[in-house]
């Protein structure tokens, strides 16, 4: 499984629908391995509902989502080939780091002790106390777990909802190497952020949503801040 | 990577809910508390001075609706564990089967409620000086039962309320009427083998059986409709 897959994930013509709310409509998008994706937009842009889509914790109304030749729905087993750092660590607060591990490790049948010590260092929670329960983390920490979390089964994509939201500085900018670190390594990552220059920092791609459709989709080697605050700017006028 | 098999999953799961209790020991507790005052509660209604006046249909209803209400907190408890920290999300995107999460959970709670009926259960029998020695077997394998069908609901709605805001207040709502099968037959069980003059057993079996029935029919439910329910689709 993982960074040498070179498979794409495509959206055709996807929308989501809750009730009578249209929060995503004939959306079409494809992100490659190797590449960051930025997807930017104002608030109920659809930003989020994409990630649900693309995480498989939400079926899309309409429209078909693929990865390589296959279709990524709630059903198909492509969900253990994600990665998926939110808002919330989503890790067990009454166990230790380790045993976050341990438990999210058997869950997708790696026994390996090394790896999850190999991913303790990775992330700088080696030093931690053994039998810490991680509700007594920083949030820092927390969120340095939830990474930790999400790469122990070495992903084909990782997707990120606004990770360093509730980071100080120097946490946004490790959070940043390790993205930087995981696209070079050839994995297909997806970014939600508000934050444009975090963005411009490291997306190689950047989709700008704007009332659940896509306003802007572009591909380059690298964007500078003023070039993704231009686009984000250009896409978004006179939305409210 | 070889994944696990089904029950290799919900045993893991099982286990991380029973490791959390082990170390907070935070839903037996508080379960604990819970039931041991609805009995002292109904304790206090029925008993005057030294004179016991209840028969064992009243200590059976006691011991269910002792049961009915600290259950109730031990599922709420259980749950939010799942919430906090969105936990639930890295739990649903594991290949982990939903209906091994659902059994995992299930197996957990039920465990937990047992223990602290194992507790409850010779409480109730001295305050109310009933005969739980004779049938002592049949009556734990009816707690047992009871418990499970109790849990197979409860974990069900407890996934189905996981975002709700008054999920508290709509969990007992929802989950008491649905559960009355299970509390009829339970009760009914019970109260004949906590009599000492009954000759006749039949009645027991009767109800034994049936809440085993209940039991399947509850649980098969559960696997099939844990999915859809969790995913909120």
């Amino acid at each position: 499984m993982g960074l040498t897959s070179d498979r794409v994930l495509r959206l055709v013509n996807v929308g989501k629908t809750f009730g009578r709310h249209r929060a995503l409509a004939d959306v079409s998008l494809a992100f490659v391995p190797g590449r960051v994706a930025a997807v930017l937009g104002p608030n109920g842009a659809g930003k989020s509902t994409l990630l649900g889509l693309l995480s498989t914790l939400s079926q899309p109304s309409q429209g078909r989502i693929t990865l390589g030749d296959e279709e990524l729905s709630r059903h198909s087993p492509l969900r253990a080939t994600i990665g998926y750092v939110g808002h919330e660590p989503g890790v067990y607060g009454d166990l230790s780091a380790r045993q976050n591990l341990r438990l999210f490790a058997s869950l997708y049948g790696m026994a390996s002790a090394e790896r999850i010590d190999e991913m303790l260092a990775r992330v700088g929670l080696d030093g931690v106390r053994r039998e810490a329960a991680a509700r007594t983390f920083s949030r820092g920490m927390l969120q340095r777990l939830a990474l930790a979390r999400a790469l122990l089964h070495e992903p084909e994509i990782l997707l990120f909802d606004e990770p360093g939201a509730a980071l100080d500085p120097a946490g946004a900018a490790w959070l940043a190497g390790e993205l930087q670190r995981e696209r070079e390594a050839g994995r297909l990552v997806v970014l939600v952020t508000h934050d444009l220059a975090a963005a411009a920092a490291i997306a190689t791609h950047v989709v700008v949503l704007r009332r659940g459709r896509v306003a802007r989709d572009e591909a380059r080697a690298s964007f500078s801040a003023d070039e993704v605050r231009r686009i984000y700017e250009e896409a978004t006028r006179g939305s409210t | 990577m070889a994944a696990p098999s089904w029950a290799c999953q919900a045993a893991r799961i099982a286990w991380k809910d029973l490791h959390i209790e082990g170390r907070s020991r935070e839903v037996v507790t508080t379960m604990g508390f819970m039931a041991a005052l609805v009995v002292l509660v109904f304790s206090f209604a029925f008993i005057s001075g030294q004179e016991v006046t209840v028969g064992p249909d009243v200590v059976a209803g006691i011991l269910w609706v002792a049961v009915l209400f600290s259950g109730t907190v031990a599922l709420s408890r259980t749950f939010d564990r799942e919430r906090e920290s969105e936990a639930i999300r890295s739990l649903l995107l594991s290949p982990a089967p939903r209906s091994a999460i659902y059994a995992g959970k299930l197996a957990a709670t039920a465990l937990i409620m047992f223990l602290v009926e194992l507790l409850l259960t010779p409480l109730l029998a001295a305050l109310f000086s009933a005969a739980i020695t004779p049938h002592a077997l049949w009556l734990g394998l009816l707690l047992l039962l009871g418990t499970i069908g109790f849990s197979s609901v409860g974990v069900l709605f407890s996934a189905a309320l996981l975002r709700a805001r008054s999920r508290d207040a709509l969990l007992g709502a929802l989950l008491f009427p649905i559960v009355i099968p299970v509390l009829l037959a339970a009760s009914r069980a019970t109260a004949t083998l906590l009599d000492p003059t009954a000759s006749d057993l039949e009645p027991a079996l009767f109800w034994t059986r049936f809440l085993a029935a209940l039991d399947v029919v509850f649980v098969v439910v559960g696997l099939w409709s844990f999915e859809p329910v969790v995913m909120g689709e």
